[in-house]
């Protein structure tokens, strides 16, 4: 049920906003609704399909499981935010996406791409079978998945200076 | 001229995988669906309140204190919808005898699903909507559900909609050839019974619904998650007594949608009459636990079959008795008969035998409704027929690859008939067969196989041959009464900088549709692929046509495409020899430039023409008309629908400690006719593998006896995930149409067809040393160590 609404102050994409949020509002829906960031999908809200993840504070976080009184504080940082911000590891994933139609509806893919970023700031030459795990809280309905792996696969590689041309 | 000039001239785009031109915005999260869309001023959202049981009556509905409720906007029952929306029944004329009952938005008096709409509440924000559901008081009289499809069928059984008799909504009977006989005649008769699980589509991306109506003019607008705007278009003209003229129906980005975002749902139409109710626009998002209950689900079959073989391996008969549970109403427009209908034509289909037995009976039931999804009755044809294959191939003592040399229809027979009614243009069964032992290196899997089965690890290698429905003409829907349309329209005109602009009613939702309609435009007209912009999804601002669905977006909508640039080409090669005192045939337009047709020499840029064209007229010779657009439509007339076939291998290996089965590869061989777009093709038919291989080894809606759905939730119903996914590698053999200057075909259903036959066959020959098989889909753990005595078999 609805009750008192709460105030809070986040980092969003680099700017402070002040907003009053009703406690049971979770972050993925202020980004969304309040703060027209929507580039984060709603796939399930229930902390499954991966549609919903962004930066918390540096980590993935699925924003359908955070409240938005939880992030009171935070820096949070979006699709919207990292493409503006030319994250260089954003964009090699970016390019190898596109270069590799490793999406179809893209629904999945902001999720995913905060995914791959998290992964290869972290690992540099991953198999294919590393990326599959990855990525594997990452749902997608409509690639078979190998295109996605390619396109990680591409972008580590890019990052890295080994290609591909 | 040539008729392929466009296709093979050095520069074209046909056969090349260039990116999708709209791929970049929706990787930098600027994508539009319908849900990102700015709401307009005095938006208000739905939530519905839905039955909790699978049958009940309504006895009585206290609204009162949902409405109470400060926020709140209307409060609306399945009679107050009623009056601005009439009902609608899910039968077409061509599949005879096909019943169903009237079906409002919202239940009235009844409901015959769990998960069936019965109140819808409009308030601020869709929250509060949900508080107000809280606050509903429903008093409801259970009934007895039927949910088991035999039961349905049993007399005495409680009889769903009692106005039509009985629950059996319809029944196909086709017989071809001396089955009897041929069964008689067998060296050998291999029988099982076969069951597939519901499943539903999940696609990432929920239906959803902004449907805004202006009373002042009379007019809806209705932004939705739709492949088949002009569908809708015509639904919500006829429903809600709107002249279609004033109906506009916008497609944005649509989250995914294999089937399922094309059948009229309950509470998107309850949402369009509460926006007329209201005069204001109206949203919903169905949210996941109620897309589970709400989509249609898909595949419910139980099939008995039996093929005939004779002592050579040569397949002599088959005969298939399908049941298929469909829920309380067959669907609308389409019907949901449509489903058995294909399975049960398609049994067999690759194989050269002519006796051929097939009876269909589909099933009213208390669960959520089943129509079409992804592959159309492919899945469960090619399952049944692919596994017997393989049980006669072993009764023969012949290997599965040679079952199939020595069974599948030759080169020579072309055009064929099937024993079904289909009609075959040419197939290429043959050179798929060989092209896949090569490309699984058959051979090398085989050896390994045997070498490890004597270390106790049990691999199985699964063949599936497919045939595959695309590009349906009006034989699919229109003859039956549908306002469904089988042909595709584009316009396409050159803008003042040059530019191409093309209108086409083929729709998007991640195929590649913009990129190939690009593709084909600019080969057609001579552009490049940059300076053409595609516009789709807009029933205001796009020809009409029957979009996406049945893989007739490239064939039917490319075609359309092609035709329409090759007319614009001519009126600017007129315009041009005009400007330049030449004869058209002279000319040549390419890279957009008119250059001379025999040295290539530029002669005039194709901005420079526009830029004449459009502001400087006053310089042409007198009396010249610049004709800078056009536009054409195109329908497929020689055939019925167009086939394509291919086949799959699957490798897998099966704990049978755990049961759980480990994917290791996957190979597609597929012909499709014409290739526009390898790089699209081969991703939309791994992501039809991966489907299939979903409901091969995962996905299930699990109901109660009750009707009650028991994994409605993403963490209880299993969807495939990378990490289980093996690398699918596809590969063409290219047999184009002669129907169409294109050529193309259509590869949507392709890899779902084939991928779950695939897997069941490979998880049967892992087992076969140990006397295990299977017939039931999703193969999952708990089936695999049942079949293989680890477990009881559970009393259901
Ligand atoms: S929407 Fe957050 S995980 Fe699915
Ligand atoms: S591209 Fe559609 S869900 Fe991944």
């Amino acid at each position: 049920m609805a009750s008192e609404a709460v105030t809070i102050t986040l980092s969003v994409n680099g700017e402070v906003t002040t907003q009053a949020v009703e406690p049971r509002t979770h972050l993925a829906d202020l980004l969304r609704m309040r703060l027209g960031l929507t580039g984060t999908h709603l796939g399930c809200e229930h902390g499954v399909c991966g549609a919903c993840t962004v930066f918390v504070d540096g980590a993935t976080a699925r924003a359908c499981l955070v409240l938005a009184v939880q992030a009171d504080g935070a820096v949070v940082e979006t699709i919207e935010g990292l493409t503006d911000a030319a994250d260089p590891t954003l964009a090699a994933l970016q390019g190898a996406f596109v270069a590799r139609n490793a999406l179809q509806c893209g629904f999945c893919t902001p999720g995913l791409l905060a995914t791959a970023v998290e992964f290869l700031r972290e690992v540099t030459t991953p198999s294919r079978a590393d990326i599959r795990e990855r990525i594997s809280g990452n749902y997608c309905r409509c690639t078979g998945y190998h295109a996605i792996v390619d396109a990680i696969e591409d972008a580590a590689a890019r990052l890295a200076g080994r290609g591909p041309t | 001229m040539d008729p392929l000039g466009a296709i093979d001239r050095p520069n074209s785009y046909i056969g090349r995988s260039v990116p999708r031109p709209n791929a970049r915005r929706l990787v930098e999260g600027r994508g539009q669906f319908t849900d990102d869309l700015p709401s307009p001023p005095r938006t208000v959202h739905v939530a519905f309140l839905r039955s909790p049981y699978a049958h009940a009556r309504i006895l009585g509905i206290d609204l009162d204190a949902a409405r109470a409720l400060p926020g709140v906007v209307l409060v609306a029952t399945g009679a107050d919808i009623a009056t601005v929306c009439s009902p609608w029944v899910g039968v077409l004329t061509h599949f005879a005898g096909l019943k169903s009952a009237p079906q409002h938005p919202l239940a009235i008096d009844r409901a015959v699903w769990l998960g069936e709409p019965i109140v819808a509440v409009v308030a601020a924000t869709r929250a509060l909507a949900e508080d107000a559901i809280d606050l509903i008081r429903i008093d409801y009289e259970e009934l007895p559900a039927v949910t088991d499809i035999d039961a349905a069928l049993a007399p005495g059984a409680p009889v769903i909609h009692s106005a039509l008799g009985d629950n059996l909504a319809f029944q196909l009977r086709l017989e071809n050839g001396a089955v009897d006989d041929a069964f008689a005649a067998a060296h050998a008769v291999v029988e099982d019974e076969f069951v597939f699980n519901r499943h539903t589509a999940v696609t990432l991306e929920a239906r959803t619904i902004l449907a805004d109506y202006d009373a002042s003019e009379n007019r809806l607008t209705v932004h939705q998650s739709t492949q088949t705007p002009y569908q809708m278009q015509d639904v919500y003209a006829r429903h809600f007594s709107i002249p279609e003229a004033n109906v506009r129906v916008v497609a944005r980005d649509i989250g995914g949608s294999f089937g399922m975002k094309l059948h009229v749902y309950g509470d998107e139409m309850a949402t369009v009459a509460l926006s007329i109710m209201l005069r204001r626009p109206v949203k919903f998002v169905a949210d996941r636990l109620e897309s589970f209950v709400a989509d249609i689900h898909t595949r419910a079959h139980r099939v008995r079959a039996r093929m005939a073989v004779a002592a050579d391996g040569t397949i002599t008969a088959m005969a298939v008795d399908d049941t298929t549970g469909i829920g309380p109403y067959s669907a609308y427009p389409r019907t949901s008969a449509v489903e058995g209908n294909q399975a049960v034509r398609l049994m067999g289909g690759p194989y050269a035998h002519r006796a051929y037995r097939g009876t269909l009976k589909v099933v009213f039931q208390n669960k959520a409704m089943m129509s079409q999804y992804r592959a159309v009755g492919h899945p469960i044809a090619c399952a049944v027929t692919e596994s017997l294959v393989d049980r006669a191939a072993a009764a023969v003592g012949i290997d599965a690859i040679e079952m199939r040399r020595r069974n599948l229809l030759t080169d020579d027979v072309y055009p064929y008939t099937s024993p079904t009614g289909y009609v075959f243009e040419r197939l290429s069964h043959h050179q798929c067969l060989d092209a896949l032992e090569r490309a699984c290196d058959y051979a090398s899997l085989r050896r390994e196989q045997q070498t490890l089965r004597e270390q106790g690890v049990f691999r199985g290698i699964g063949l599936a041959v497919f045939i595959e429905i695309t590009s349906p003409g009006p034989a699919f829907y229109g003859v039956g009464g549908a306002h469904i349309t089988a042909q595709d329209g584009c316009v396409m005109q050159l803008d003042p900088s040059g530019a191409v602009r093309v209108q086409v009613s083929v729709t998007e939702q991640g195929q590649g549709t913009e990129a190939i309609m690009a593709q084909i435009a600019a080969s057609a007209v001579g552009v490049p692929m940059e300076h053409v912009r595609v516009v789709t999804g807009d029933t205001e601002t796009t020809p009409y046509g029957g979009a996406t669905w049945a893989s007739r977006g490239a064939a039917i909508g490319g075609e359309a495409v092609l035709i329409t640039g090759r007319v614009l080409r001519q009126q600017l090669l007129d315009l041009a020899a005009a400007i330049l005192q030449a004869q058209p045939e002279t000319l040549d337009i390419a890279d957009g430039l008119i250059v001379d047709a025999t040295d290539g020499r530029e002669r005039l840029s194709v901005a420079e023409l526009a830029r004449i064209a459009h502001f400087r007229p006053d310089t042409l010779p007198p009396g010249v008309q610049p004709q800078l657009a056009a536009a054409r439509n195109h329908v497929p007339r020689g055939q019925a629908f167009a086939f394509t076939n291919g086949i799959q291998a699957s490798h897998v290996e099966v704990d049978i400690e755990t049961g759980f089965v480990r994917l290791l590869g996957h190979w597609v061989v597929e012909d499709c006719g014409r290739l526009i777009n390898p790089l699209l093709v081969d991703e939309q038919i791994r992501g039809g593998v991966v489907q299939g291989i979903g409901g091969a080894l995962f996905e299930e809606c699990i109901y109660s006896p009750e009707g009650q759905l028991l994994n409605a939730t993403l963490a209880d119903y299993l969807v495939p995930m990378a990490g289980e996914m093996p690398d699918i590698h596809v590969s063409h053999v290219t047999t184009p149409t002669l129907h169409s200057q294109l050529g193309a075909k259509g590869a949507g259903e392709a890899g779902t067809a084939g991928a779950a036959a695939a897997v069941l066959n490979a998880v049967n020959d892992a087992l076969a040393p140990l006397g295990a098989r299977l017939t039931e889909i999703p193969l999952t753990p708990q089936r695999i160590l049942t079949a293989l005595g680890q477990i009881q078999r559970q009393s259901q």
